[in-house]
């Protein structure tokens, strides 16, 4: 094991000096890999070149911040079929069901192997987005509730499928793919940079700090670019201001749903303060045009860090006043105490990253296991919970706000910022034949984006993971024997992303 | 009960009386001005990434632009974003900007519907419907109707269910695979109905404009009532442009 290759965060390696298996050697190293629990699926899938396909698995090692790179090559003559590894390590499932989608692959005793989110350039272009096969139960006793795509209220498409004996869930199957906008391959389209940061940004817009700054750190070890320690640190704080942003408004929204009006009202307008403040500091309330490759076009200042400083210090009194109040309100913690719970064990099984994995006692945090931008100079300590039910992902949030405020407050004791960082790049230069990896933490968990150049150093194929990749499934999981009732606060609770997943 | 008094006083008064006049910071990128400074235009017109920028005479398109700010950075004396906010206009051709125009983006009443005026004066109903967008539009419409900007003291609301709607409020660029469910909950709106599109990307696309994984027929087959540029529109200029309906 110890010939394996491996690279660190934010690292580039040649395509050509990453060693290829025989799947037969692919796959018991992948089994005997992630029987280690520090160890999880980051991605797996297939670059395609004419008509071979090479196939790259990235397992990360929390214990040492390895990213494990293995390959494989089905040739142009090869039979497109292989044993399916999700049988053994049920985290690949989603993986093989995408690859099997994009090229036609079979996977071979895969229980599951469906389509994923119906890409336009899909294999079976005769499937469409209406045809899903969805898990069915022959009996007169059960019923089936479809919900979507379109649901009640502002949020994304999505199909739900429950099959409920009376009130009660006995499965839940989530449909995808409604947002598909093809932004895998748009990134390979647009020549500009800053076309291909935006759409960075685009991916999911309540993300757009975590999924630009996974783009910027790709480019940047690409062009082989070293960005100040100050930008690193700015960049930190960005994406920290985001999970702030995010969080009070999911525990806002969490308080509708169980109609705790104070709560629902001034966690929302918490949120307000924060975003306004990114909106001060980048123009944006999301932090959109915040990230740029090599640079900051509106650098933190030392004006701003003192406006940021009374936004936090109003944001936290009234934050801790009414958080102490909500949280142990019985009419709250009533609807959301051991209800939607996933164990450790499901969430290690389905390898699920970030948020839906510390909350059930699985402490997988990119910014501490494989640490980027200002966590090696301020690292922080996850949140770790151990229940996995809906009241666990509603603390969790506090917590992780109350941390990330802790972070702010001791990274300003010691920086200043009166020299702006460094502008943009306007253009760079690749080097070729290279695989790029790049994971942030955003609020969700883990993202990774991956690129290859080719020869002449142009990006050849890009490829974006969002956390709801792995943690659809465990919403799925959580609704097993609920009430139907109780999906919405379960789904509130994920808040995962329809459009991150469907690219 | 006392403390959630005690907590209410804290938080004080947080809505914001006038969503006509409110200001927001010096920074937010609302409507450009174009000088009449002179640059190299070519290089100005390359530089956007959604080609809103056009030469001869030197325009912004605010169906297109993404408010990422570039053109202003690197063009500082050309171009500056004022905060204005209100960005709304049912007539497209007022969403381009030109070289010297100072004033604000105008919506034109004369060619609202009679049916429009007459029936949703004092309250509308809208369902928006994603399709493809990215959660930062659908982000802010959640936004609008928080405690701070309070639509619903307009009488603006987002409803369930088209039949209980005014008009359909369209997020996204509009995937393929969004199309169909799209022009059915439209459909299913009674008529008169109004049609919206709200943030870059329902407009035209925006940065996605290009995809093959959109379907934006349907477009061809409806008269739009109101664009609502941005991207993502801030929650000020998506009531005022709403307004604009409202008496």
């Amino acid at each position: 094991m110890n010939n394996l290759c491996k690279i660190k965060n934010n690292n580039s390696i040649s395509l050509n000096s990453i060693p290829v298996y025989k799947y037969s050697d692919f796959f018991s190293k992948v089994v005997d890999l992630m029987g280690d629990d520090n160890k999880h699926i980051v991605n797996y899938f297939a670059i395609p070149d004419k008509n071979i396909f090479r196939f790259i698995a990235l397992i990360a090692d929390d214990s040492n911040s390895d990213i494990i790179i293995l390959s494989h090559i089905l040739e142009e003559n090869d039979k497109k079929e292989l044993a399916a590894l999700t049988p053994k390590i049920n985290a690949l499932h989603i993986f093989e069901r995408e690859i099997f989608e994009n090229y036609g692959i079979n996977f071979i005793g895969h229980p599951w192997l469906k389509p994923v989110r119906f890409p336009k350039n899909r294999y079976n272009k005769e499937l469409q987005i209406n045809d899903y096969p969805f898990y069915k139960i022959n009996s007169s006793e059960l019923h089936e509730v479809g919900v979507g795509p379109i649901h009640a209220g502002i949020i994304e498409p999505g199909h739900f499928r429950f099959i409920c004996n009376g009130e009660d869930v006995l499965h839940l199957e989530i449909q995808l793919g409604w947002q598909h906008r093809g932004i895998e391959k748009l990134m390979l389209e647009k020549k500009q940079l800053l076309q291909r940061t935006i759409l960075s940004e685009s991916i999911a817009g309540d993300t757009s700090v975590g999924h630009s700054l996974a783009f910027a750190q790709v480019m940047e070890t690409l062009a082989q670019i070293e960005v100040s320690e100050q930008l690193k640190i700015e960049r930190s704080l960005a994406l920290e201001l985001e999970r702030i942003a995010i969080h009070v408004g999911d525990i806002s929204a969490l308080c509708t749903d169980v109609a705790y009006n104070l709560g629902a009202n001034i966690f929302g307008i918490l949120r307000t303060g924060i975003i306004n403040f990114t909106q001060s500091w980048c123009g944006n309330r999301l932090g959109k045009s915040m990230i740029r490759v090599g640079g900051i076009n509106l650098p933190f200042t030392e004006k701003l860090k003192i406006s940021l400083l009374d936004t936090i210090a109003k944001f936290e009194f009234q934050f801790l006043e009414l958080a102490h109040h909500t949280y142990r309100l019985p009419s709250v913690e009533n609807r959301f105490d051991n209800i939607g719970t996933v164990s450790e064990n499901q969430i290690r099984k389905i390898g699920a990253v970030g948020m839906a994995a510390r909350m059930a006692n699985v402490k997988r945090d990119i910014r501490q296991s494989h640490p980027f931008a200002g966590f090696f100079k301020y690292p922080i300590e996850p949140v770790v919970l151990p229940k996995g039910d809906v009241f666990s992902r509603f603390l969790l949030r506090r917590k992780e706000i109350k941390s990330s405020i802790a972070w702010i407050k001791n990274m300003f004791e010691k920086e200043n910022f009166d020299t702006p960082s460094e502008k943009p790049k306007t253009s760079i230069s690749l080097m070729p034949q290279m695989f790029a990896v790049s994971l942030t933490e955003g609020w969700r968990g883990e993202i990774c984006h991956c690129a290859v150049t080719d020869q002449n150093g142009e990006i050849c194929f890009y490829k974006i993971k969002d956390p709801s990749m792995h943690n659809w499934k465990a919403l799925e999981l959580s609704l097993r024997n609920l009430e139907i009732s109780d999906f919405p606060i379960n789904n509130k609770s994920y808040n995962l992303s329809y459009c991150g997943f469907d690219l | 009960m006392l403390e959630e008094i005690k907590i209410m006083i804290h938080n004080g008064k947080q809505f914001i009386p006038d969503v006509r006049t409110s200001k927001v910071s010096e920074t937010f990128r609302g409507r450009p001005v174009i000088t009449n400074a002179v640059v190299d235009e070519q290089k100005l017109v390359e530089l956007c990434p959604t080609s809103a920028i056009s030469s001869h005479p030197l325009s912004i398109d605010l169906k297109k632009c993404i408010f990422c700010g570039e053109c202003a950075f690197r063009f500082p004396e050309k171009i500056k974003f004022t905060n204005d906010y209100k960005l709304s206009s049912n007539n497209p051709d007022n969403l381009i900007i030109k070289e010297g125009q100072t004033g604000p983006i105008m919506f034109d009443p004369s060619i609202v519907r009679n049916e429009i005026k007459k029936i949703f004066k004092s309250s509308l109903k809208l369902r928006q419907v994603c399709a493809g967008g990215d959660n930062s539009a659908e982000y802010e419409l959640n936004a609008s109707g928080n405690a701070n900007f309070d639509m619903g003291r307009f009488g603006i609301e987002f409803v369930a269910s088209p039949r209980h709607a005014d008009g359909i409020l369209v997020t996204g660029p509009i995937s393929e695979n969004m199309a169909e469910a799209l022009e059915i909950a439209y459909k299913a709106t009674p008529e008169p109905k109004l049609f919206i599109l709200c943030g870059v990307d329902a407009i035209s696309g925006g940065i996605f404009a290009d995809s093959k994984a959109l379907n934006r027929n349907f477009l061809k087959k409806v008269k739009v009532d109101l664009y609502i540029p941005g991207n993502p529109p801030h929650p000020l200029n998506i009531i005022n442009g709403l307004l604009n309906f409202i008496n």
